[in-house]
């Protein structure tokens, strides 16, 4: 404890110890934004009345991110399982899909999928739309649920193999050893990339507005154009920054709790 | 010894005939041979490396020898070719790590009655129950609730010994279970083994306990460079070891 107070002597004196950088850095946020409010007092109410079109676009980007990690997880989980599979025919594969969907760029992704299916698809005689969001989520899901099931596989190979040989003397199989030893202690290794991946899906999800999605950074480009005044236009992004940051800080914050609570057993 | 009378006429439960085995070019096991009698405890000893927690883990099927028989009861182990027959082998024998590999997400009482409930099919009630008995057999009543990580070292090795008890093995193999203890806490794990051995459980043991295995063996095994060196009644091998090299090993002990 004495070296710690000490460093943090030696490294910052003039900062007051009991104040974390984070509420510091909050406090800037809101005196920038009051500054702001000061000296485009007008362009404010420019932006408030363009908040409910700005709101649905950011409603879009939630809507995405939720669908792609809640698909990509459950699709992750699947492929991840047979990445672990002992069979050569089932893991080769699965190996093969982590690896083609880690290594392609999300953009391309996105707009592969995007072209690659139809806008509507048919089902007997009733057509279904199939929109662009869906394919973006998609493009978004895919890459995803690649690193899901590298995260699981990685979870899985980090428990000591002590645990299944502990488990087969007691006469338990090789996927008995899996369901009720290994993957319940791998939870807790999971959770933190799994929402730190969250978090990078969400700030992902901007990409499609580039395949016309009306999502945030759609919406905020629809904003900009209509008023089509500079001052207006960097508010309006610095609004969109500050909106992510506000959603996916907390996130990447309860992770690293987490990472802490966990690493202690 | 309490069974020493009867001691030959009990049937052979393990037998081992001329296991080799090898990690790469590392030959562990030599030609081994070995002869467990229902109701024995017999002590394999030897310096480290000597394929010592090998000859268990060949037992009980995690390592499959290359070469040799390994026969428990009417089962022949080398023969095996499914997970499903070396499951059921595994229903037989109870094994305790030098490392104890409790399972940390469960609690004490989880750890010993998941494999009754989930493997045997043995009702909740039942296996709850007999997990009781088991963890006041290894004074450990009050833990049923606690967690491994909660625990020190010689109260997880009775846990993990009551874990393995609760299969209702035949056999039960101990790996050098003191090995990772503090010295105050050998004691206790010794005598919940004392005691096993006297109710008549078949125990191999790898030990470094020569006290202990010269206590409560009835044979004892010495073990070097992947082979059999010599075996025979604790009193032979401890004061009169035919062989030098056991002679060496004791006296190198001793002194």
């Amino acid at each position: 404890m004495a070296t710690e107070n000490n460093t943090l002597i030696l490294k910052a004196p003039w900062v007051f110890p009991t104040v974390s950088p984070v509420a510091l850095w909050l406090v800037a946020l809101v005196a920038a934004w009051a500054v702001l409010g000061q000296l485009y007092a007008d362009s404010i109410r420019l932006l408030l009345l363009w908040v409910p079109h700005l709101a649905k676009g950011l409603q879009m980007n939630i809507l995405t991110s939720v669908l792609a990690i809640g698909i990509g997880t459950v699709l992750g989980l699947l492929v991840g399982a047979l990445e672990l599979s002992q069979a050569r025919w089932i893991n080769t594969p699965a190996r093969w899909y982590v690896q083609v969907f880690r290594n392609a760029p999300l953009l391309v992704l996105i707009f592969f999928t995007t072209y690659v299916f139809p806008f509507e698809i048919k089902i007997g005689s009733i057509y279904l739309p199939f929109p662009d969001w869906i394919k973006a989520t998609i493009g978004l899901a895919l890459p995803a649920s690649a690193h899901i099931a590298e995260i699981l596989r990685g979870a899985v190979q980090s428990i000591p193999t002590p645990q299944w040989e502990a488990s087969a003397s007691l006469a338990f199989s090789r996927s008995q050893t899996l369901r009720w030893i290994i993957l319940p202690q791998c939870v807790k290794r999971v959770l933190p990339p799994w929402m730190n991946l969250y978090a990078m899906i969400t700030m992902s999800t901007t990409l499609a507005s580039l395949v016309g999605v009306t999502e945030l950074l759609e919406s905020a480009k629809n904003a900009s154009n209509t008023v089509n005044r500079t001052d207006f236009t960097i508010l309006v992004y610095l609004a969109i920054l500050t909106l992510f940051f506000a959603y996916c800080y907390p996130i990447t914050r309860l992770t690293r709790r987490l990472e802490k609570k966990f690493s202690f057993h | 010894m309490p069974h020493t009378e009867t001691h030959h006429e009990r049937p052979t439960l393990v037998q081992l005939r001329d296991v080799h085995l090898s990690f790469g070019s590392n030959k562990v096991l030599k030609g081994v041979d070995l002869n467990v009698r229902q109701g024995d405890a017999v002590s394999i000893i030897g310096p480290s490396g000597s394929g010592k927690s090998t000859i268990l883990r060949c037992i009980n099927g995690l390592l499959a020898p290359e070469r040799g028989e390994i026969v428990v009861g009417n089962t022949p182990v080398h023969a095996l070719k499914t997970e499903a027959d070396r499951i059921a082998l595994r229903k037989r024998i109870g094994f305790v790590f030098q490392q104890y590999n409790l399972f940390p997400h469960l609690s004490v009482l989880e750890n010993i009655v998941i494999a009754p409930t989930r493997i045997l099919g043995t009702d909740r009630q039942t296996a709850e129950r007999e997990a009781r008995e088991l963890l006041a057999r290894v004074r450990l009543s009050d833990k049923a609730d606690a967690y491994p990580g909660q625990l020190s070292g010689g109260q997880q090795q009775r846990v993990a010994i009551a874990r393995a008890l609760a299969m209702h093995p035949e056999l039960v193999l101990f790996d050098e279970v003191t090995s990772a203890l503090d010295p105050e806490t050998v004691g206790e794990v010794l005598a919940v083994i004392r005691e096993l051995v006297q109710d008549g459980l078949t125990c191999i043991l790898v030990t470094h306990e020569m006290r202990f295995a010269e206590e409560v063996s009835h044979e004892i095994v010495f073990t070097e460079g992947g082979e059999i060196v010599e075996h025979g009644t604790p009193q032979t091998i401890f004061h009169a070891p035919r062989n030098p090299r056991t002679h060496g090993f004791i006296n190198a002990l001793r002194n």
